[in-house]
């Protein structure tokens, strides 16, 4: 079951679950996404160690989709 | 869709991209600053005690002006590591920080967990070097391992407990490394050796493994 997550003061929230033959499930997911990003977060896939994609679309076939808040210098 | 670069570049688009000539640099502009801050210390404890012998405590007070300064600039440095530096309203809560350990956990392998249990900091290989990730900031080891960036960088949300401000610095780093660099604001640039003596103890090690890494182990 692939996870759309959040990271927040919990530690992460996870927002949806979907499965690639569950359609409603991954259009409330998408739905979810769309507001994360609105809200500001920048949704993140990792490629294996050391690789991250940032995404703009809920990759379906993605196992974890995560929500970062951005970074800056300090 | 994907896309490469880091979108908080856009906050500082006056800023050159970080790559490996900028990194060469900026090297060696903190290298000539420091010398700069030093040499006329040197110099004028030489020139006294050359003149009159009895000016000696004076030039051992210049040897350590000249000797101060770069363990400042360093200590300067070793701050981006301070968990002290974390401007959270409020303590974070220990179930939070569980949860927030189990994904920094799931994202990297056996080796950097364990690093990071015992020091606090998660080791990256990057194409730059390698990196050693905190709470609020990040080191940069560059290879041969003698050269240390020291970058101050945090997630912008004070309420995040520890692990999840790393995990947001590991994934922005991921994400673009050269634009990390870009986003984040060099705090001192020097050898590795000075840092490691202003760190934190339990980091330290931290610093000599990534040493380790940078030099091809």
């Amino acid at each position: 079951m692939a996870r759309l997550i959040r990271m927040d003061r919990t530690g992460h929230t996870t927002l949806a679950e979907w499965t690639a033959d569950d359609d409603a499930a991954l259009a409330a997911a998408a739905v979810a996404f769309r507001e994360q990003l609105e809200a500001g977060h920048y949704a993140v896939v990792t490629r294996g160690e050391g690789h991250a994609e940032r995404v703009t679309e809920l990759p379906a076939e993605a196992e974890l989709v995560i929500l970062r808040r951005p970074i800056a210098g300090g | 869709m994907t896309t490469t670069a880091l979108p908080e570049t856009a906050a500082v688009a006056w800023r050159e991209r970080v790559d490996e000539r900028a990194l060469h640099v900026r090297g060696r502009l903190w290298t000539l600053s420091t010398s700069a801050h030093t040499v006329p210390f040197v110099a004028t404890a030489g020139v006294l005690v050359g003149i009159e012998p009895f000016l000696a405590p004076v030039s051992a007070l210049a040897l350590v002006h000249a000797w101060a300064i770069p363990e400042l600039y360093a200590k300067r440095g070793a701050n981006v590591l301070s968990p002290h530096r974390r401007r959270a309203p409020v303590a974070p809560a220990e179930a939070a920080q569980r949860t927030a350990l189990g994904l920094l956990g799931d994202l990297v392998g056996h080796a950097a967990r364990d690093l990071h249990a015992r020091t606090g900091l998660v080791p990256e290989r990057g194409a730059l070097g390698v990196w050693l990730v905190g709470e609020a900031g990040a080191l940069l080891v560059r290879p041969g391992g003698r050269r240390v960036h020291c970058w101050c960088v945090r997630a912008d949300d004070p309420s995040l407990p520890p692990a999840d401000r790393t995990a947001h610095l590991l994934l922005a780093l991921r994400e673009d490394e050269h634009g990390f660099a870009t986003v984040a604001n060099l705090a001192f640039s020097g050898a590795r050796w000075r840092v490691r003596r202003r760190l934190a103890p339990r980091m330290r090690g931290a610093l000599d493994e990534a040493g380790r890494m940078a030099r091809g182990g």
